[in-house]
């Protein structure tokens, strides 16, 4: 098990673009790193930085020590799962598989008790004689996976593996891949846009924007405490629901709501509140602490249905259990689950109070 | 329903005919020419013309086949023509796989640079050429050939193979790197057996070239067991200045031109086979 670590990395292109802003990480041994981010924030970069396939314009990558500057490609032990699969059209599955063995000193032998091995492991065992173009979608997916894990290497890379299958398809094999993940105890780093597949998959998560880390920690943490205001929306669906107020005394005044204010809330002139829908209590009749409600608009997700409710002039998002809802109902929010922010720089603000309360 | 069906079968005879047309245009001279290689002498000349030969005789052939050693210059050709196509090929390919990878600016630079070099009419470098393979002294020498054909398709080559090579996804690329092969591995394992098609698309284009030059050939190859089909079949001449055999000049024609068509036809399968490999669904 291998541990992998960066430090201010940065990646401008020969088009001035800067893809990568200064990002340090670490991927602890035998352990699933998400990096996780919409399109363009420079996680594929790092991606392919750390596969030897792109070089860094500065900063340092560690692979056990070791430093990987120079070391091309080949020679770093790192397996990549490429997006749109590249497998090589004109091999079948067990040349796809057997290519990186033969440029090894690997006796003819081992290589084909390697790549039966790795059928196996995959259930591809019936399809080594078929080529890439005789596949679907989901066995292309595990042909490059098997290409990956028969080299054995140190490090797993995925670059957004899921995204080309279709839902059902993506669901199973986020399950697969995630047992596969338990099974070899391999470091992994996985780059995703998906926060679903990050949240399931992941031991460490990395929230990723323009070119920089945002936050890294176990996803739960990230979760519960996003650490700025792009986190909070980009982590947990439905998204949060976010207001922005000016303090005044112990509340936010907001259009047309008030948020009571924590005591050990560090001053800010202007903050935002964060609300997630799945810690909106509702009521057909008011509520004590409450705000009245206009529900506009009801999207059924199966067990849930999420609900978009207008408080005075703001609206918020609400999760709830399925039932016939009025068009005016009673809102409140338990003033622990409120998420504050400054509005001005996005950065967390901590409760002290709260703080003091879960160490 | 019964409007478009007679527009489609309009379209279809108009196709049909242009395609006709086409055909005639471009294979009457061969027709032509084969027709003349079976008449007798005394209707190739005749006035009104005679179409169709009459009886059919295989005595131009023959004739020709006694004066002058056809098989040698065939083989001369072929030896020639193979290698410098397989020269050309060898020199092309990396580069082009070299060019495919380059970034815009420089790939379109060097592709530009290629193209003006080709402009240049072969004639110019007739007595440069000449001058360097006597000082070498590869006159009647198959060397004398295959270096300047090969040098001469290149940018062609070059052309076709850079095409074919960019249109391949750089991931695989990337993956046969993080496969740990080499440069010269990606090349033979990964982009040639990709670029196949291309590749014999290619092979064939130069072929065909070596193998109908005419004024290098004529020019470094004097000794009559060195010349190539087509100074060969330049040299055929009649009993006097004043006659011209035709008869065996489309003789020569014609054998010199079947090896090329049977050629095109057995790649032209391997091309077809090329592109519908692994499309099939099994």
């Amino acid at each position: 098990m291998s541990e992998l670590s960066g430090r201010d990395i940065v990646k401008v292109f020969p088009d001035g673009t800067r893809a990568l802003d200064g990002v340090s990480f670490a991927a602890r041994p035998g352990r699933v790193l998400t990096l996780l981010g919409p399109s363009g924030c420079g996680k594929s970069t790092l991606l392919r930085i750390i596969a030897g396939l792109e070089a860094p314009t500065s900063g340092t990558l560690q692979l056990d020590g070791e430093s990987l500057e120079g070391v091309p490609a080949g020679r770093r032990g790192v397996g990549l799962v490429f997006q749109n699969y590249a497998l090589y059209p004109h091999l079948t599955v067990a040349g796809n598989l057997s290519l990186a063995l033969e440029t090894q000193r690997v006796s003819h032998a081992e290589i084909r008790g390697r790549v039966l091995e790795t059928a196996e492991l995959l259930g591809i065992s019936d399809l080594l004689d078929r080529r890439p173009g005789q596949l679907s979608g989901g066995q292309q997916q595990r042909v490059a996976l098997g290409r990956a894990l028969v080299r054995r290497p140190r490090l797993y890379l995925f670059d957004e593996p899921l995204s080309n299958l279709d839902a059902l398809l993506r669901e199973g094999m986020r399950a697969e891949l995630k047992s596969l993940f338990e099974r070899v105890r391999a470091t992994v780093i996985y780059v995703t846009h998906d926060q679903t597949e990050a949240m399931s998959l992941s031991d460490d998560l990395a929230v990723m924007h323009s070119g920089r880390i945002l936050q890294q920690g176990p996803p739960l943490d990230v979760y519960r405490r996003p650490a700025t205001v792009s986190v909070a929306t980009f982590v947990g669906t439905p998204r949060m629901t976010l207001w922005t107020g000016r303090r005044h005394d112990a509340e936010l005044v907001c259009r047309g709501v008030r948020v009571e204010l924590p005591l050990g809330l560090r001053s800010s002139a202007e903050l935002c509140a964060g609300i997630r829908p799945e810690d909106v209590e509702l009521s057909a009749s008011p509520l004590a602490d409450g705000w009245p409600a206009r529900l506009t608009l009801v999207e059924p997700l199966g067990a849930k249905v999420l609900l978009t409710l207008r408080v005075g002039d703001e609206i918020v998002r609400a999760m709830t259990e399925p039932a016939h809802w009025t068009e005016q109902v009673w809102v409140r929010w338990p003033r622990d689950r409120v998420h504050w922010f400054d509005a001005v720089s996005g950065d967390r603000i901590e409760d002290r109070a709260e703080v003091r309360g879960a160490t | 329903m019964n409007r478009t069906r007679l527009i489609e079968g309009r379209t279809a005879l108009l196709v049909t005919f242009a395609v006709g047309l086409v055909l005639a245009w471009s294979l009457a001279p061969a027709v032509w020419q084969a027709l003349t290689a079976l008449k007798p002498d005394v209707q190739i000349t005749k006035v009104p013309t005679s179409y169709l030969p009459h009886p059919v005789t295989m005595q131009h052939f023959a004739s020709l086949w006694e004066r002058k050693p056809l098989g040698l210059y065939l083989a001369n050709s072929a030896w020639i023509a193979t290698w410098a196509t397989l020269l050309c090929v060898a020199v092309a390919a990396p580069a082009a796989t070299a060019l495919a990878r380059l970034p815009g600016r420089g790939r379109e630079g060097v592709l530009l640079a290629l193209l003006m070099l080709s402009l240049f009419p072969p004639i110019l470098l007739l007595f440069p050429l000449y001058e360097g393979v006597r000082g070498l002294g590869w006159i009647n020498h198959p060397l004398a050939l295959v270096l300047p054909y090969a040098a001469l398709n290149l940018p062609l080559a070059v052309w076709v193979l850079e095409s074919a090579l960019r249109a391949l996804p750089a991931e695989l690329d990337e993956a046969a790197r993080l496969d740990g092969l080499s440069t010269l591995r990606r090349l033979w394992r990964i982009h040639l057996p990709l670029a196949l098609p291309s590749l014999a698309t290619t092979c064939i284009l130069v072929f065909i070239f070596c193998w109908n030059e005419f004024m290098l050939a004529l020019t470094f190859m004097t000794r009559d067991t060195s010349k190539t089909i087509t100074g060969g079949i330049a040299s055929v001449s009649g009993a006097s200045l004043y006659e011209i055999p035709w008869g065996q000049l489309s003789a020569a024609i014609v054998i010199a031109t079947l090896p090329l068509i049977l050629l095109v036809l057995l790649f032209q399968r391997r091309i077809v086979s090329g592109l519908t490999r692994g499309a099939l669904k099994g």
